[in-house]
């Protein structure tokens, strides 16, 4: 359970210091720093367990459908790098508190860094590979924030920003790797894939998962090839490149090489790869530090050299190499935070970081100075310090080591690597601390901080010298318990200490050493010779990338996605006609099946006959709207027709009823839009269309022709026959199924045309902003109009019509439950009769005696429905079950009493209120375009009235 | 009778996809309408077809046709009746917003494909 907190300690406490800062900066540090600790106490009452081999584990189940569950499991190599994360988290809360100026927003910096502090501890405790992959991902996100935390500097966005695409990328190709891996092992459970490395060194997928994997840890780990978004990460705060870029984020990737050391190393793909792009990072990255004039930069590729060197040690593939890789992994953290805490001080205090510039800075702070120049010696593997004994260990690694069957490479490289690296860690010393002073005009007149600004750095220090001394005593127990963790079995005896005797790696070391510091001598000559030589210049190639594939996608998506609904029509069309086909030629013995067929009637002949004639006279006359529109309505006739001569009278129904109001619907529209359609598409466009449309014609009706023509083997509509009666109460079995069987659906599907007439409501309430207001207000009435638009005929013929069509209305829904009907087709009928009414006597005349709000109704609607189907949890039984009684009442006779009723009174108020609010809402934009005033009097020209009072009718 | 559905939901979708491939809001929505009928009933025919068979229970009946896809469509035909009528207020408020109803993406104002001869 703590293990869980620890993981979940950062995240929830990130919360605090947003909710601090408004105590204090001080209070905000401190609110921090204890979320941290907590987390870290937490841990360390496991450390020595855990050092002396327990493994603790905790498991949830989440997703188990796709194998995702959240387990952690702390062993000793996540013990090392949590300790790593948080410990050096604690120094750097105190260290940023004093460096971050008051201007800085404060708390959404620990905001920041508590985050990613939770994904890196996510990422070292996870048993999980995708729990893992999601915390790698969170660790690119929140370090994106942290690395663009001074967001008015262009250099702070673009460094994050390369950042992220780098990182993430790797991210990516990490994701596609571990999915190979956990479909090898049929596990994505960790500790089951790190038992299983025979079978996945055996895989066919082993090498592409290798790479894929490896893509995210060298992206991550700033390995070359993509080793250049480190320095330019340097835009961070200080605090920030301390923390990721030296102790934790960088070394994400070196963990995973290290977590899956046991699986992955051993063949000679990981030792190439591994090995050969850590020998080149590690000299490359050295060579460049020697000639940065940006403290920072220098540190950064330092750093970039040494987790080379580390990833080196682990391609080796050796038991002893991974020895000499997690004592440096221990060593780097301590000596290079601290440095970069140091660089951070010196910027701070000086104002600036131009090496140039410096010189003798010990003297003015000399605390600062010494933190400083024992840190750099342990970099540049200066005896005594803890950076000395795993230079040793990896020289000595390196010299045993054979490249294609060459002995001299990687021991070759290894000493230049090393020498390369005490030249720029020289540099740091001399250039920077002793000397003389080169500048006068410094920004600010240097002295030493304040005490939270030094001490962590200095705990660190003390650290380095101690590891140095007592390496056994110290780092001893955490180094064996680690590297027996990476190894996963026995490790070779060795011995941690500062005096090998005379063996060659000593005397690797005294070449480094004394070539290091010529080679600082030289470097004035060495920076002049060097000045003019061109390199490659990572961030021009990068951003050239980047506006290359921007114009790549930009071309595809300019030409999918042109603004032209017929180009996407017919490529999903086309689409669909090609799977179709794809299916069809897998196959293609297409047959018609053996079942018996009905015979054709004459009046079904004649209907047949209607509707190919109407279907095709609507395409070939589609220009003229009005006539389209009708026979539109003649083909949903005839559709209907179908519907109650093949045994279907619910659908009849509906489709009747929908079609009435659909054609009112469309006639309204028509009075806004165009009445008619110009002719403008060319030929070659409309024969494409016309072969494109047949050939979905024939596809469909093939497709439909071919089940029809077979028996339908098994459906359950047997269990809906068989039950209806006696589960649902009711003998109409398709409003049983819509009410009850499937109640949740019709639930679902009411709710759904309930928002459509809301978003109609929304479309046209704010019609009256904007150009289209202008447009409306502008609007040119037609002349070709009715004189008499509200007929006295029609007025009182409708009113007459009114109760019978309601009394039809309820009847229908009433008996709906045993007879065709029901709150679907009724909400349709009562619609189609109000409908009626305003059509008759005008809007305004209707609409003044209709004292409901349509909203409300379909809300009401969807209440009503939803609490009849809670309703049944009070019985205890799932939503939407149904309950029934018989009643008996005198005169009506017994009959039964469905709780199913109220949903469909739920369905009825929504079908009514969602016909009325899209019709309502249309007709009043025809107002507004007409600029007809409100009718007060149901009738244009009313004669009993005209004929009392003839000076009404001016 | 097998033949005849086949061919209507065949040629209401021929019908339909054409119209749907128009350039102009309108014939883009009736287009649409046809399509709805034509997968109405195809949906519908999915439950094999049959006559005087109505799935109404009965006393000493015992044969029925197949009730679920009448459900199923029935739905289907007031959902569609919600689509239309949203599509066609789309269309009705951008017409009234840019002043046209072509949906072929072109600029407003320039030349259509078959030149300007409208």
């Amino acid at each position: 359970m703590s293990l869980t907190l620890i993981v979940l300690l950062p995240f929830i406490g990130a919360v605090l210091p947003a909710i601090m800062i408004r105590a204090g900066r001080n209070a905000c540090a401190t609110a921090t720093g204890s979320v941290t600790l907590l987390a870290l106490i937490l841990l360390m009452a496991k450390a020595p367990a855990v050092i002396a081999g327990e493994v603790f584990q905790v498991s949830y189940t989440w997703l188990p459908e796709l194998g995702l569950n959240v387990t952690f499991f702390l062993d000793a190599l996540g013990l090392l790098f949590a300790t790593l994360i948080l410990g050096i988290g604690l120094l750097i809360i105190i260290y940023a508190r004093f460096y971050l100026s008051k201007d800085d927003p404060m708390g959404r910096f620990y905001v920041f860094l508590l985050l990613f502090q939770g994904a890196m501890v996510g990422i070292v405790l996870s048993d999980n590979i995708l729990l893992l992959l999601i915390f790698w991902e969170l660790t690119s996100l929140s370090s994106f924030l942290l690395i663009g935390y001074w967001k008015h500097l262009p250099e702070g966005r673009q460094g994050a920003r390369m950042a992220l695409a780098v990182t993430g990328a790797g991210g990516l190709a990490m994701i596609a790797g571990m999915l190979i891996l956990g479909d090898i092992v049929g596990s994505y459970d960790l500790t089951v894939i790190l038992q299983n490395a025979d079978l996945i060194q055996a895989s066919p997928m082993y090498v592409p998962a290798l790479i894929l994997i490896l893509l995210g840890c060298f992206t991550k780990s700033a390995q070359f090839p993509f080793h250049f978004w480190l320095p330019h990460a340097m835009a961070a705060p200080t605090p920030v490149s301390a923390y990721l870029h030296s102790a934790t984020m960088v070394k994400a990737g070196i963990f995973l090489m290290a977590r899956m050391w046991p699986v992955l190393s051993g063949t000679p793909e990981w030792f190439y790869i591994v090995a050969t792009a850590g020998l080149v990072t590690m000299v490359l990255g050295a060579w460049i530090a020697i000639f940065k004039h940006d403290l920072k930069g220098l540190l950064a590729f330092s750093t970039v050299s040494h987790l080379g060197l580390v990833t080196m040690l682990l391609g080796f593939g050796t038991p002893m190499a991974a020895v000499a890789g997690v004592f440096h992994i221990i060593n780097h953290a301590t000596f290079k935070a601290a440095l970069f805490m140091t660089a951070g001080i010196v910027d701070h205090e000086t104002g600036t970081r131009d090496i140039r510039r410096f010189g003798g800075l010990l003297n003015l702070m000399p605390i600062a100075g010494t933190i400083g120049i024992i840190t750099a010696a342990s970099m540049a593997g200066v005896i005594p310090f803890n950076g000395f004994i795993s230079k040793e260990m990896m020289l000595e690694e390196a010299w045993h080591t054979m490249w294609f069957d060459q002995n001299w490479v990687v021991p070759l490289l290894a000493t230049v690597g090393a020498l390369f690296s005490v030249a720029y860690s020289f540099r740091f010393i001399f250039h920077v601390w002793l000397g003389k002073p080169r500048d006068e005009t410094l920004p600010h007149h240097p002295h030493d901080p304040p005490f939270g600004m030094w001490a962590p750095p200095a705990l660190l220090t003390v650290l380095v010298v101690l590891i140095g001394l007592f390496p056994s005593a110290i780092a001893g127990p955490l180094v064996a318990a680690t590297a027996g963790a990476v190894t996963g079995g026995e490790l070779p005896e060795y011995h941690l200490s500062l005096w090998h005797g005379l063996t060659p790696a000593l005397g690797m070391s005294a070449i480094a050493l004394i070539g290091g510091a010529l080679l600082l001598m030289r470097h004035g000559g060495l920076m002049s010779a060097t000045a003019n030589l061109s390199r490659p210049d990572a961030k021009a190639m990068f951003d050239c990338a980047i506006a290359k594939s921007v114009a790549v996608s930009r071309l595809v998506s300019d030409n999918l996605h042109n603004g032209s609904l017929q180009r996407y029509l017919a490529i999903t069309i086309i689409g669909a006609i090609g799977i179709g086909l794809s299916g069809f030629y897998a196959q293609p013995d297409f047959q018609s099946g053996s079942r018996e067929l009905l015979e054709v009637s004459p009046p079904a002949a004649i209907g047949w006959l209607l509707l190919v004639a109407t279907c095709i006279a609507s395409v070939f006359m589609h220009h003229n709207r009005l006539l389209t529109l009708l026979l539109v309505g003649v083909v949903g006739l005839i559709v209907s027709l179908g519907f109650i001569y093949l045994s279907a009278p619910d659908l009849a129904l509906t489709q009747i009823s929908v079609e009435v109001v659909t054609v009112i619907l469309m006639l309204l529209a028509l009075n806004i839009l165009p009445k008619e359609t110009p002719k403008e598409s060319l030929a070659g466009r409309k024969m494409r269309d016309g072969i494109v449309s047949i050939a979905a014609g024939l596809g469909v009706g093939g497709a439909i022709w071919a089940i029809m023509t077979r028996d339908l083997p098994n459906s359950i509509s047997s269990y809906h026959l068989a039950n209806s009666k006696i589960e649902g109460g009711g003998t109409n079995v398709v409003n049983v199924i819509l009410v009850d069987f499937r109640g949740f659906d019709t639930f679902g599907e009411i709710i759904v045309l309930g928002i459509a007439a809301l978003s109609i409501f929304a479309l046209i309430e704010t019609v009256t902003q904007g150009e289209a207001a202008k447009r409306l207000a502008n609007w040119v009435v037609s002349n070709r109009r009715s004189a008499d638009r509200h007929p006295m005929m029609m007025v009182v013929a409708t009113r007459v019509m009114l109760p019978l069509s309601l009394m039809v209305g309820v009847y229908i829904f009433l008996r709906g439950h045993n007879e065709p009907g029901g709150g679907f087709i009724a909400g349709l009928v009562v619609s189609v009769a109000l409908i009626m009414q305003y059509m008759a006597s005008g809007f305004g005349w209707a609409q003044n005696r209709m004292k409901v709000r349509y909203h409300g109704m379909i809300g009401l609607g969807v209440i009503a429905a939803a609490i009849t189907g809670a309703s049944a949890w009070v019985a205890g039984l799932p939503f939407l079950t149904s309950g029934f009684v018989h009643v008996h009442l005198p005169l009506i006779g017994e009959f039964e009493l469905a709780s199913a009723m109220g949903f469909d009174l739920g369905v009825f108020l929504t079908v009514v209120g969602a016909v009325m609010l899209a019709l309502a809402k249309l007709s009043q934009v025809e107002r507004m375009a007409e600029h007809a005033e409100i009718n007060r009097d149901p009738m244009d020209y009313d004669p009993s009235v005209s004929a009392a009072t003839p000076e009404k009718e001016a | 009778m097998e033949f005849l559905v086949a061919s209507s939901i065949g040629l209401l979708t021929t019908c339909g996809t054409y119209l749907l491939l128009r350039g102009r809001t309108f014939p883009v929505v009736v287009g649409l309408a046809l399509l709805s009928y034509a997968v109405n009933v195809f949906l519908f025919a999915m439950g094999r077809l049959t006559i005087n068979m109505p799935p109404i229970l009965r006393e000493g009946v015992t044969e029925y046709t197949d009730p679920l896809p009448q459900a199923l469509v029935l739905t289907a035909i007031v959902i569609s009746f919600g689509m239309t009528a949203l599509i066609v207020v789309l269309s009705i408020r951008a017409f009234l917003e840019i002043g046209n109803d072509h949906v072929d993406g072109r600029p407003v104002g320039a030349p259509s494909e078959a030149g300007d001869k409208n």
